[in-house]
């Protein structure tokens, strides 16, 4: 669909950014030293690391890509909220405070703490940076996708313009900044979807969302020619010739018999009306001939209660096929394990002063991340329902619904998803420039540095990942959010989960353990992924049936791996604190 | 806080989480082996799978302020 760009959205985004950037500049005359600048001097209040915890975790993919799963196809989205919560409980009551103790900028110090191994410096720095690139890459393409209804500008112009900002706000003063925009956009996040789903509930629900029954029932098709034009229903696509928005419900339940609107519901209400509804869905078929490429949008009247239950995305779990249900169970595994296990997230331990207060801070951002994610499922439902979708763009769900309200609630919610990309993808390029400059340049390569060299190779450093961070996000601008986003999950989990558990339980890890858990863990997921049937379909355009591994998702195997690995090599390895001569025997 | 109570707190966390891995993994294999249970209406309004999900989500952050109630007791 094409989108109208409005003054008033221009204005308050400009101010959202501008006041995001100034905040950055203020700071950094706080962050001129390597403690500051990698780990905010230790200092940062348990509250506000909390807030930011949820400004770093509450990615493009937790906004965007789960409330338009949940519009497209129901209740199975919100299976990924509740995955990516579950995750903080292993970062909670496993990983916080052992984190907190054992490291001091980087993930690489921590697991690195017991045994000084340039080794595991390696091996660690390059999972986080493998780690990083696939976590940014899907927030600079979301990024792009905003900016083209928001400004009126190309997909390219938006990434570059969230890495230029993104580079200046980690050049400007590292942790420090980092911090401080997280916990605004991580409280601008919350509060202003808490607006949103109350603004729903007070709508209610109406059937044809007040347009004309006939033309929501109508398909539409759209055909994109060899030389890139696009034509809807055959005809050249305009402002004034467009698919319609679509989403809408068709009938309420009998108690509201001869009305067209329930008028305002309260929260669990809505729930219950929605399912006792029927929803005007649609269907997509895509087919290609000489003319180019066509995908017809067929309305599809399906009773609510089907729309929230499991089975909508994940089909195999209607369906009953093994491998579908062992990918689903692959992917809940990997969102559960994944959290604890991302770099971004792991420094952010760091910037509190003690255990104590790293505990607090997890807790403070469970209950801002869990509201959001309960939020989410009245903004995915109330996108479904609202009329106002493009059935062409997934991404596009939570700021087109604001749309439905108003312009300037379409424009407070673009900025802040914007601003969301902002806030993860500096998190993501500090955890990267620490991986390259204090793990690879001063601890692999041995570059001895002053701290005031440590501070600019790690802002060089940045400007790098923010320069390779724009090139992916042109180069994957056609992917799917939340596909990509599973990937860096899945690899996470798998190459640094085992490793960092074992060495708090396990006394026997070695070393050399370490190393091979999270060599092959990474390398593991990254083959598993790059042979499945999503990569074959999605990435080389090639048949599923041609895949070589049973299902996509590889955390379910990738993972024990790991585990398995890590004994194996630690128990073939000479224990720690034994000199290899004195091993006894097996 | 002391070695003793760290420790203490360690135990408790470690045994909360394991509370949580019950009932995630609880309905993970709900959902995978019955899911037509969680079309289920038992309580007349909503239907079990948004239940459990939204239980899930109340018991990960009521289980975290259990924790931080129970610990700052024991320092």
């Amino acid at each position: 669909m094409l989108h109208e760009t409005s003054p008033l959205a221009l204005v308050i985004f400009a101010a959202f950014v501008g006041g995001v950037i100034g905040l950055s500049f203020w700071l950094g005359r706080k962050g001129q030293s390597a403690q500051a600048y990698y780990a905010a001097h230790g200092e940062v209040h348990w509250f506000v690391n909390g807030i930011a915890f949820a400004g770093d975790y509450l990615s493009a993919a937790s906004f965007l890509g789960i409330c338009g799963m949940i519009a497209f196809h129901g209740y199975d989205g919100f299976l990924y909220s509740i995955g990516f919560l579950a995750g903080w409980i292993v970062a909670l009551f496993v990983i916080a405070e052992p984190i907190k103790a054992l490291g001091r900028f980087t993930f690489a110090d921590a697991l690195d703490a017991r045994f000084q191994s340039r080794g595991i410096k390696l091996a660690v720095a390059i999972s986080t940076l493998v780690v990083s690139v696939f976590y940014l890459i899907p927030q600079m393409v979301g990024a792009g996708d905003l900016i083209v209804p928001l400004l009126g500008l190309p997909h390219w112009a938006g990434v570059v313009l969230v890495g230029v900002a993104v580079t200046l706000i980690v050049v400007t003063a590292g942790m420090v900044s980092t911090t401080w925009v997280q916990f605004v956009k991580g409280s601008l996040l919350v509060f202003f979807c808490a607006i949103l789903a109350a603004q729903i509930l007070d709508r209610g629900l109406s059937i044809n969302a007040g347009r004309p029954g006939a033309e929501n029932l109508a398909p539409q098709v759209r055909t994109v020619r060899p030389d890139g034009t696009v034509l809807v229903d055959g005809r050249r696509q305009s402002r004034d010739h467009d698919l319609r928005p679509v989403g809408t419900i068709g009938t309420l339940p009998e108690r509201y018999a001869g009305r067209t609107s329930t008028g305002p519901l309260r929260p669990l209400e809505y729930l219950a009306v929605l399912e006792d509804s029927t929803v005007v869905t649609w269907s997509a078929k895509k087919h290609v001939d000489g003319e180019g490429t066509h995908v017809t949008y067929t309305p599809l009247e399906r009773k609510g209660a089907d729309l929230l239950k499991p089975g909508g995305y994940f089909k195999g779990l209607t369906t009953g096929k093994l491998a579908d249900r062992l990918d689903f169970a692959s992917l809940m595994l990997a969102l559960f394990c994944g959290t604890a296990s991302l770099p971004h997230i792991l420094i952010r331990y760091y910037t509190v002063k003690d255990a104590a207060a790293a505990r607090k801070s997890t807790v403070v951002g469970i209950a801002a991340i869990g509201a959001f994610y309960v939020l989410t499922l009245y903004l995915g439902l109330g996108a479904m329902t609202s009329g106002a979708l493009d059935p062409t763009s997934t991404n596009m769900a939570a700021p087109l619904l604001a749309r439905s309200f108003s312009t300037s609630l379409f424009a407070v919610i673009s900025a802040i998803a914007f601003t969301t990309v902002l806030g993860t993808v500096s998190g993501l390029v500090m955890a990267g420039s620490g991986a390259v400059a204090h793990d690879l340049v001063e601890n692999v390569c041995g570059v001895r540095m002053t701290d005031h060299e440590k501070v600019r190779c790690g802002k060089l450093a940045a400007v790098g990942l923010g320069v390779v961070a724009m090139a992916l996000g042109i180069l994957f601008r056609n992917f799917n959010v939340s596909f990509l986003v599973g990937w860096a999950f899945n690899i996470a989990a798998s190459a640094n989960l085992p490793a960092l558990v074992m060495l708090l339980f396990w006394p026997r890890t070695t070393k050399q353990g370490i190393i091979a858990a999270v060599t092959v863990g990474m390398l593991a997921s990254l083959g598993w992924i790059l042979l499945s049937a999503d990569t074959y379909e999605k990435v080389y355009g090639w048949s599923r049936e041609a895949s070589v591994v049973p299902f996509s998702q590889p955390g379910l195997v990738t993972i024990p791996l790991g585990f398995l690995v890590l004994v194996a090599v630690s128990l073939a390895s000479p224990a720690p604190g034994q000199a290899p001569g004195r091993r006894k025997s097996l | 806080m002391t070695p003793s109570t760290d420790s203490q707190g360690r135990r408790l966390g470690l045994a909360l989480f394991w509370v949580y891995v019950a009932l995630y993994g609880g309905f993970i294999a709900l959902v995978l082996v019955r899911p037509d249970l969680l079309s289920l209406r038992p309580f007349g309004g909503v239907n079990l799978a948004i239940a459990c999900g939204m239980g899930l989500i109340a018991a990960a952050f009521g289980l975290a302020l259990l924790s931080l109630v129970l610990r700052g007791r024991g320092s």
